[in-house]
C-alpha cells in the first residue's frame, strides 16, 4: 500500500507537509476500502457486515474524518453506514493539567452502539490517551459488539496498550515534532504538516 | 471565567455563552443514555451549603455534582452548629478545612457569598443570596428562552411582580441584557427598588400593554414572607393587575412563552391553567437547571486549580 515515492511534490502547499490535499483524499480511500473488506466478511446480507458498521469521530477532526470515510464507504460498497461523534472532553485525564475547554458535539445514530461494530476515528494517534477516553465515553453510552480504530496518522509514541486497526499513514516522528491534520471541514483545506517544537 | 460565581455581572457575553453552549452540549451528550453520569470532577467535593430552605435549587446542584461525580455535602443551617451560634466564616473555614473545592451557598443576608468568596481557597457559587442576585436561574432562563426561541438577541422579555425582592429578577435583567435581550419590568411602583432607573431595562406599570410585544413573559413569585408592609392593598387587587390569567395569555403573540422561577403560587400572580399550559416552560426550566448547573461546576471546577 505504499504510496509511490514522491520526485518533485510540487503539490504539497508548504516544505513541512508531507501530505497533500490529493494524498489525504487518496488515503481516506484507501482507509474505506479496508473497511469494506474487513466488514464484509463479517456479514452474511449482501450489504456485509456494513449494517452493522457505526463510524463515531472524535472531535475536532475526527467526526469530519469519519463522515467523509462513510461517505466512501458509501460510494464504494453502496450501501448507507452510520455515522456518530463521541465528544471526550469530560472523559480526559488531562483537564487538571490543562485546563477545562469548550465541549463539542456527540451525536450517536438513532439506533444507538448497541451490538454494532463502533469504528473510533480520530486524526491523529500519538499517546493514545484520547482513545481511552473514548473507550470510557463509549462505555457509558452503550454496550458495542466490537470496538476497532481508524486514525488517518499514528506518529507513534504510545503511552497505553493501545493500537489502530486501520492507519492511513504510518509518520515517525519524534517527541518534540508537532503533527498537525487540516481538513477543508475545519481549516479550510486539507494537508498533514509536521513542524518542529512543540505545538 | 472568573474562580466564582457570585452574581450575573461576572459574566460576560462570552463567558455566559460558553456557559449557555457547554450546558447545550452536556443536555446533548447525556440525552437518551442509561447512564448519566460523567467522570469530569471525581476526587471533587462540592458543599451545598444552604441558610434558606430550598428543593429545587439544592437537589439541582446536588444532582448536577452527583452526575459528573464530584462527591456532594448537604450542609443546612438547620440541625447544625449554626444554631449553636457558629459564624458563616467559621462554618466555611471547617469546610474548608475538610477539603471541599466548591461551595454552593445560599443565604438570606445579601452579599453572604461575596464575604465567602474572600475566606476560602475553593470556587463559590451564589445560589442566592436574600434579595441581591440568583445567577445561576438567570443562565437556566437564558438557556430556556434560548432553546425555546432560537435566539436571546433582541428577544423581548417582561419580567412582571415583586422586582424589588426578587433576587431573580436582578440576575435576569443583568445577564440578559449582556446577552442581547431587550427586558422590560412590569411591577406596581410599590415593588420596583429606588435606582431601577439605571438598571439596563424599561419599566412599565402596565401588564396588559407591555405583553403584546413579549417574546417572553417571566413571572415572579409574590414572596409571602416578604410581603410585610402593604406593598399593595390585597392579594386579589395584586392579582387583577399583575396576575397571568388565562385572558391575558391570549394577547400574547403566537410564539411567546410564560416562565416562572418557582415555587409558584398559583391563582395569585400565575393562573395553573396558564401554568399547565404548551406556553409554560416551568417544568423545563427545571431540567434545564441541572444541565446548566452542570456547566457551572465544570467550567469552574474541571481544571487546573488556581
Amino acid at each position: 500500500m505504499a504510496r509511490q515515492p514522491e520526485p518533485a511534490r510540487s503539490d504539497l502547499s508548504s516544505p513541512s507537509a508531507v501530505l497533500s490535499a490529493a494524498d489525504v483524499t487518496r488515503v481516506v480511500d484507501r482507509m474505506a476500502h479496508q473497511l469494506i473488506e474487513k466488514c464484509a466478511g463479517a456479514g452474511d446480507d449482501a450489504a456485509g457486515g456494513l449494517a452493522d458498521l457505526v463510524l463515531v469521530g472524535i472531535p475536532t477532526r475526527g467526526a469530519p474524518l469519519a463522515r467523509r470515510l462513510a461517505a466512501r464507504v458509501e460510494a464504494f460498497a453502496g450501501s448507507p453506514v452510520d455515522v456518530g461523534a463521541v465528544d471526550i472532553t469530560l472523559y480526559r485525564d488531562d483537564l487538571r493539567m490543562r485546563g477545562v475547554r469548550a465541549l463539542e458535539e456527540t451525536l450517536l445514530p438513532e439506533g444507538g452502539i448497541d451490538g454494532r461494530l463502533v469504528v473510533l476515528v480520530d486524526d491523529v494517534l500519538y499517546s493514545g490517551r484520547s482513545v481511552r477516553a473514548a473507550l470510557d465515553a463509549l462505555r457509558d453510552l452503550g454496550r458495542p459488539r466490537a470496538v476497532q480504530l481508524a486514525v488517518l496518522v499514528d506518529r507513534g509514541h504510545r503511552e497505553l496498550p493501545i493500537r489502530a486497526d486501520y492507519v492511513g499513514k504510518n509518520l515517525p516522528t519524534s517527541r518534540n515534532q508537532s503533527v498537525r491534520v487540516r481538513l477543508a471541514e475545519v481549516d479550510g483545506v486539507d494537508e498533514v504538516v509536521v513542524t518542529e517544537g512543540e505545538q | 471565567m472568573k474562580r466564582h460565581l457570585l452574581e450575573a455581572a461576572d459574566l460576560d457575553r462570552a463567558d455566559a455563552t460558553l456557559v449557555l453552549d457547554t450546558a447545550a452540549q452536556i443536555d446533548q451528550a447525556l440525552a437518551g443514555r442509561e447512564v448519566k453520569k460523567l467522570p469530569t470532577l471525581r476526587g471533587r467535593t462540592v458543599v451545598n451549603l444552604f441558610y434558606e430552605d430550598s428543593t429545587r435549587t439544592r437537589i439541582s446542584f446536588e444532582l448536577a455534582a452527583k452526575r459528573l461525580s464530584a462527591d456532594v455535602l448537604n450542609f443546612s443551617a438547620k440541625g447544625s452548629s449554626v444554631s449553636k451560634g457558629e459564624s458563616l466564616k467559621d462554618t466555611a473555614l471547617t469546610l474548608e478545612a475538610m477539603g471541599s473545592d466548591a461551595i454552593v451557598v445560599r443565604h438570606s443576608a445579601s452579599g453572604a457569598p461575596h464575604r465567602l468568596a474572600n475566606w476560602v481557597r475553593g470556587s463559590v457559587v451564589n445560589a442566592g443570596d436574600g434579595t441581591h442576585e440568583h445567577p445561576t436561574q438567570a443562565l437556566l432562563d437564558a438557556y430556556t428562552i434560548r432553546h425555546r426561541l432560537g435566539r436571546l438577541e433582541g428577544v423581548r422579555v417582561a419580567v412582571v411582580g415583586d422586582v424589588l425582592h426578587s433576587r431573580v429578577a436582578r440576575s435576569n435583567v443583568r445577564l440578559l441584557h449582556t446577552l442581547g435581550a431587550e427586558v422590560t419590568l412590569v411591577a406596581p411602583p410599590t415593588l420596583l427598588p429606588v435606582g431601577v432607573g439605571s438598571w439596563p431595562a424599561e419599566v412599565s406599570y402596565d401588564l396588559d400593554v407591555v405583553l403584546p410585544k413579549a417574546d417572553v413573559v417571566m413571572m415572579l413569585r409574590v414572596q409571602a414572607e416578604r410581603m410585610n408592609a402593604s406593598y399593595f392593598p390585597s392579594a386579589r387587587e395584586y392579582s387583577r393587575r399583575y396576575g397571568l390569567d388565562a385572558r391575558r395569555m391570549g394577547a400574547l403573540g403566537d410564539e411567546a412563552i410564560v416562565m416562572h422561577p418557582g415555587p409558584m403560587n398559583r391563582g395569585m400572580e400565575i393562573a395553573a391553567e396558564v401554568a399547565d399550559s404548551v406556553r409554560s416552560t416551568i417544568v423545563e426550566q427545571v431540567g434545564n437547571g441541572v444541565s446548566v448547573r452542570m456547566a457551572v461546576l465544570y467550567l469552574l471546577l474541571g481544571g487546573a486549580p488556581s
